[in-house]
């Protein structure tokens, strides 16, 4: 981390620590829970090249693991968002053992469709309240002491855990494991004649993006209380590759960016009900054929190239 | 009679709905495959189009008074049309890019389509009546067949079994197959790419569209009608492999009597068989039945 990049991230970071002070704290809360999903989302297309057009699943899917269990089985917060971290995970296991299998275009079709898999089986369950959902999900005390009630309690635990979040990828990214990642997205099979074993690198990017992409619909679940189909729907899906693409793919900030952008966009147009939609897809359309780079992409390829 | 418990009528009633089912999957599937040969896009924008094509029928019966069988070439002509616009202005600019920008464009383009019509006609269905000459039914002695869904599935293996034939039998065919392999050479033999391009993208739209005209009596018509289909789809697409024009069709239409065949005997996986499947042959071939492994 150069000089002015530490200083970069320190001023966000005070920002953000200091933003529910100026802003409805559940607002930024949403933004930040999107910011690590399409970071967790980023850290695959971005760094490893693999277009996933599923990952609603595992962020869909801990957000009901984590409100069944601290709703029914009264587990504690913390337990509860860990336990839905890891059953995405392992269920990012399950999907990437299947889909690294091809690549390019099927990738992503594959995971798309693992996830409507997944959708359905949600709202087939019973667990999951089916069409309701989980309503009601109390935030209980973090660490049986900090009462989550407290917005401003739940806005830093929030913060912390994206923290934690950005950090992880950071540190992946940034370690030999990343470089290896960003071989296989620049060449494939050179990396393999290098004697990489590919496959296996590439599964584990994807259970490591699964993961955090879980972590983040976790958390989200302790925000609002609520785990709903909307969270497992190929909608949102598409919606995280629009904050990345938006934001800029293959770029530390550019997530979350994108995830700040979109959720203030669908914040201010709640009004305008299926305009919304089209405006989406204008935006989708627009990125991909002129604004490739993204918000964060373009401002390093104009100020940043040494 | 029964089989393993079930009704024979119960049973054919749903293969037959399965078959009818396959039938769209095949022609959708088909869509994509001669769009991804030459274009090497996946058309996200495949289950909006279908869903365009069945609002055309609508659209035309309620404001234009126009019959069945007069939409059923119009709108797979206006949707084609709007599928030559598409290719012309925005597909174009991606061809020299990563395979999977298409498919984010043709995201975007789904939504937007799926937006508009949203807006303009809400989410409850709109529903078109079945044309006279194809109402009731013929009784075949062990069940009775309703010749509107008959007509479906034999419409469409004509159009499917059609496109074959075009592809793989004539000259214009010939020249679609070696653009697939090598668009290059051919153009250095004096054939104009970009415009057959242009016109596999709108023959692959319209039978979407197509497709969508004859859902339009079965399906309730909404503006959500494409959306579901297309994943199921992409998974036909996943299973078939994208190599063979008569594998996509075979698939298509396997896939849908399995379907069918599910809900007679569990009913609870009949809306996620074909994923399963996917699954199982990625983990035994995951080339695909049908497919080349590139």
């Amino acid at each position: 981390m150069t000089r002015n990049q530490a200083i970069g991230y320190g001023i966000l970071l005070a920002l953000l620590m200091i933003a529910p002070v100026v802003v409805y704290p559940v607002f930024v809360m949403k933004c930040l829970c999107f910011a690590l999903f399409a970071c967790a989302f980023n850290l695959l297309i971005g760094y490893t090249g693999l277009l996933s057009f599923g990952h609603a699943a595992f962020f869909g899917m801990a957000g009901y693991v984590t409100g069944h269990s601290i709703k029914v089985w009264g587990y504690p917060p913390e337990v509860g968002i860990l336990a839905g971290t890891i059953v995405a995970a392992l269920l990012g296991l399950a999907v990437g053992w299947l889909a690294i299998r091809r690549s390019g275009i099927y990738f992503a079709m594959i995971t798309l469709a693992l996830s409507q898999l997944v959708y359905f089986f949600c709202l087939q369950q019973s667990w999951t309240g089916a069409e309701d959902g989980l309503q009601g999900v109390p935030r209980g005390k973090l660490f049986g002491m900090i009462s989550l009630e407290d917005p401003l309690s739940m806005y830093y635990t929030v913060l912390a855990i994206c923290v934690f979040g950005f950090w992880l990828i950071y540190r992946t990214i940034h370690s030999p494991f990343g470089q290896i990642l960003k071989s296989i997205r620049e060449n494939e099979p050179r990396a393999i004649s290098l004697g990489y074993d590919v496959d296996r690198y590439k599964l584990v990017a994807f259970v490591l993006s699964s993961m955090l992409a879980g972590l983040a619909g976790a958390t989200k679940t302790v925000v609002f209380q609520l785990a709903s189909l909307t969270d497992v729907h190929w909608h949102q899906s598409g919606e995280v590759v629009l904050m990345t693409l938006l934001g800029g793919l293959g770029t530390m900030l550019g997530p979350v960016v994108g995830a700040f952008t979109i959720v203030g966009l669908q914040n201010y147009l709640a009004g305008f009900g299926s305009w919304v939609t089209v405006i989406t897809g204008l935006i989708f359309v627009v990125c991909v054929l002129a604004f490739r780079r993204g918000i964060v992409g373009e401002i390093e390829h104009r100020f940043l190239r040494k | 009679m029964e089989i393993f418990g079930i009704p024979i009528q119960a049973m054919m009633g749903q293969l037959l709905i399965g078959l009818q089912n396959g039938a769209f999957y095949a022609m959708l599937s088909l869509g994509l495959a001669v769009i991804f040969g030459l274009l090497n896009i996946i058309n996200f924008a495949h289950g909006a189009l279908f869903m365009m094509g069945a609002f055309g029928a609508w659209m035309c019966m309620t404001y234009l008074g126009i019959n069945y069988w007069i939409s059923l070439i119009a709108a797979p002509l206006a949707v084609g049309a709007i599928g030559v616009v598409v290719e012309r202005t925005m597909l174009r600019w991606l061809y020299q890019l990563d395979h999977l920008y298409g498919l984010l464009l043709t995201f975007g383009l789904a939504l937007i389509f799926e937006g508009l019509f949203h807006n303009q006609y809400g989410s409850s269905g709109q529903s078109y009546p079945v044309p006279e000459l194809l109402q009731g039914s013929t009784n075949l002695g062990f069940m009775f067949l309703p010749n509107y869904r008959a007509w479906v599935v034999l419409a469409s293996l004509v159009v499917c079994f059609g496109t074959w034939f075009v592809i793989e039998r004539t000259k214009l065919g010939a020249y679609l197959r070696a653009g697939t392999e090598n668009p290059r050479m051919v153009q250095a033999f004096g054939v104009n790419v970009p415009l057959m391009i242009t016109l596999t993208y709108g023959f692959g739209v319209a039978l979407a569209g197509f497709a969508g005209v004859l859902a339009a009596p079965i399906i309730q018509v909404t503006p959500q009608m494409g959306s579901n289909l297309i994943i199921v789809v992409f998974a036909v697409v996943v299973i078939g492999g994208m190599g063979s024009i008569l594998g996509a069709i075979v698939t298509g239409l396997a896939l849908g009597l399995v379907e069918g065949m599910t809900k007679v005997f569990y009913p609870e996986a009949s809306t996620t068989v074909v994923f399963v499947i996917m699954a199982v042959v990625l983990l035994l071939r995951p080339a695909g039945l049908f497919g080349r492994e590139k």
